[in-house]
């Protein structure tokens, strides 16, 4: 079992700012985002989805990042890889499965996107696309009609370090910089844009030292570990909200999967690579913790294995029952009337 | 009702739409307290203040994907990009998020925004100052392109681009901003965006065209009137999406078309337009339907030997109208 080695949990679950219940249901966040992560690769697999984008590794990130968040009230931009986030910000895994199917009761775009191309404008999530890196100046133009609005919300956008080559990552940081947005940057390194390495992408492996060039705080912090990532994002939401301006969150990751269900990542990665990385699985190692803080025991823990199990599995098969949007209507909603 | 420059009319709608709707707000390189390279926002910092007229950094799809995230939060930007030729940083902006977010999101989302640039040649701006870049836009499905003629049709078009909730790209003649003076009432009106008007009516022959242009096919069709050959003038106002029963309803009374623009000919507005009439006023038509656009040449040249080479203009008009006249 990874070992929270060198640590004393008590001390890193107080300095975290969060309590037993709330580490309790990140962790549950966790683990729904994995188990509606795996089913969906395998529903690919079976041919019944027909695209899946895995965040497998990603899920201490992305959960404990947003769970920062008011979630009632910010924003969030996000990638394909921002299931966990999805969830926390209110998306039921009923709603996600429906937009792995693309059917007509799809929240995020009605069957229009691929899967996970989020959007759920009741929930305050802005629709992404595929092309990545436009979401970034995006993020602060959301934040900036926050300021003016005197809406007092926070927008947190989330990308890969391959998005982070983009020229738009270069334009969006700028502006939020100069204007002090309310706006948090939250880079999920996990080392790979989809076959290149970072080492083919920056001489400068760490994005957030980029972040002083902009003229704001940037910071690096351990993704395999939900409490780091949530005391580092906790401080950036409340200093964006504050009207102190934007901070660069990087958080490394890893990939336990390939880039997506039409990628074989065994391409341009050791299986021993693969192997030795699942070590550092951010879920092993959060239970682990959370058994050495009895906030979890054996039972308890199946207990909500299973509970999660029984909800991804009927969202599937209520997705699946789902009806597919008419074909009639994929001529209509080009112009807002 | 007052006589103004076109110039002025673009001023006036932003002044009475930034006015009435504390939503809209301007963003572009220089448009703050310089007023703009053209002057087109002067004085607009001092009345409304630096939160709602902002000076951007040197970045276009930076600050496109700015007004974007902006409108799908409620508020209305207007961009000044600089010369229409500087657009193309932002065209992944516009063509892949603005133009396709009220679709791809199910209708959840729109993108209330406006594009303005000014576009165009003569004004011995060189390959990079001098273009027209109507035709990539009007490609894009969810995207509108409005190019006005007229001081009135310029403000009261940009008023209806501002309160339209889809992304409009608005494109002012840099000649015109000074040239084409017009009568403009004072307060509000809106043109609707996807009418076209006949500015001239004849029955010989339909010239059909936008922005500066139509003054060259008004100018055009005054010397041929006194040669004995009536033309219309259709003027499309906007060229995405076209008004295709006005265009069709000229072309179908003188069964003669020609289509008049400065962007250059191979895949431009007049292709289109052309197409059209081939499919539904075929029979009605007396000769081909023809174009008058610049050459397929990267814009227009620096040197003004050059330029005026290049640059469609009233005798090239006349030339054709008498052409199809004959045939």
């Amino acid at each position: 079992m990874p070992a929270n080695d060198g640590i004393d949990v008590d001390d890193h679950l107080g300095e975290s700012g969060l309590d037993g219940d709330n580490a309790q249901r990140i962790y549950r966040y966790m683990l729904l985002a994995r188990a509606i992560s795996e089913k969906s690769w395998l529903l690919t697999r079976q041919g019944r989805v027909l695209f899946s984008m895995p965040c497998d590794g990603q899920e201490a990130a992305d959960v404990a990042s947003a769970y920062a968040l008011d979630t009632g009230k910010d924003f969030i931009v996000p990638y394909a890889r921002s299931l966990g986030a999805m969830l926390v910000k209110g998306m039921t895994a009923q709603e996600v499965m429906l937009n792995m199917f693309g059917k007509a009761a799809d929240p995020n775009s009605g069957g229009r996107q691929m899967p996970m191309h989020w959007g759920h404008k009741k929930l305050g999530i802005i629709s992404m696309g595929s092309s990545v890196g436009t979401t970034i100046p995006r993020a602060s133009g959301v934040a900036l009609a926050s300021k003016l609005k005197g809406q007092g919300a926070v927008t947190m956008v989330y990308f890969g370090e391959g998005s982070a080559s983009e020229g738009d990552f270069h334009e969006g940081l700028a502006f939020a910089g100069v204007h002090r947005l309310p706006v948090v940057f939250f880079c999920n390194n996990n080392g790979w844009a989809t076959s290149v390495p970072v080492s083919l992408q920056s001489a400068e492996p760490q994005v957030s030292r980029r972040a002083e060039g902009y003229g704001f705080p940037g910071l690096t912090v351990d993704g395999l570990d939900p409490l780091t990532v949530y005391q580092a994002v906790k401080t950036a939401v409340d200093r964006a909200r504050s009207g102190d301006g934007p901070t660069l969150v990087e958080a490394t990751t890893i990939r336990m999967m390939p880039h997506s269900s039409s990628d074989n990542h065994l391409r341009y990665r050791s299986q021993d690579e693969l192997d030795a990385e699942k070590e550092s699985d951010p879920l092993p190692r959060f239970q682990n913790l959370l058994v050495s803080a009895g906030l979890l025991d054996g039972e308890s823990d199946q207990v909500l294995r299973d509970a999660v199990d029984q909800e991804v599995e009927s969202a599937i098969e209520y997705a699946d029952a789902a009806p597919p949007p008419d074909p009639e209507t994929a001529l209509t909603g080009v112009y807002a009337p | 009702m007052s006589e103004m420059r076109l110039i002025e009319a673009v001023r006036d709608g932003l002044r009475e739409e930034l006015a009435a709707d504390g939503s809209v707000f301007l963003i572009g390189q220089d448009i703050a307290v310089n007023g703009g390279v053209f002057r087109v926002t002067e004085g607009l910092l001092e009345e409304f203040g630096p939160e709602r007229i902002i000076d951007s950094p040197l970045a276009e799809s930076g600050m496109v994907g700015v007004a974007v995230g902006a409108a799908m939060n409620g508020l209305r930007p207007v961009v000044e990009i600089q010369f229409a030729d500087f657009i193309f940083p932002a065209f992944n902006q516009l063509v892949s998020e603005a133009a396709r977010m009220y679709y791809r999101t199910n209708g959840e989302y729109s993108v209330p925004l406006v594009i303005r640039a000014p576009y165009g040649g003569g004004v011995r701006g060189g390959l990079y100052h001098s273009q027209s870049v109507e035709a990539y836009f009007a490609h894009v499905p969810g995207l509108k392109v409005v190019v006005p003629s007229s001081p009135y049709d310029a403000k009261g078009l940009l008023k209806a681009a501002i309160r339209d909730d889809n992304p409009v790209l608005f494109f002012e003649h840099k000649l015109a901003y000074n040239t084409v003076r017009g009568e403009v009432p004072q307060g509000d009106y809106t043109v609707p965006i996807g009418k076209a008007v006949v500015r001239r009516e004849g029955q010989q022959l339909s010239l059909i065209s936008y922005g500066l242009s139509v003054h060259h096919c008004l100018e055009a069709a005054d010397t041929l009137s006194a040669e004995g050959i009536d033309c219309e003038v259709v003027d499309l106002r906007t060229v995405s999406p076209l008004d295709t029963a006005t265009l069709l309803e000229s072309v179908k009374k003188t069964g003669r078309a020609c289509i008049v623009h400065e962007d250059n000919l191979t895949g431009g507005v007049g292709a289109e337009v052309a197409a059209i009439i081939a499919k539904d006023a075929f029979e009605f038509l007396d000769a081909p339907v023809q174009r008058v656009a610049a050459p397929d040449v990267p814009s227009f040249p620096y040197s003004p030997n050059l330029e005026d080479a290049l640059l469609p203009g009233p005798p090239d008009i006349v030339r054709m109208a008498r052409e199809l006249s004959a045939y």
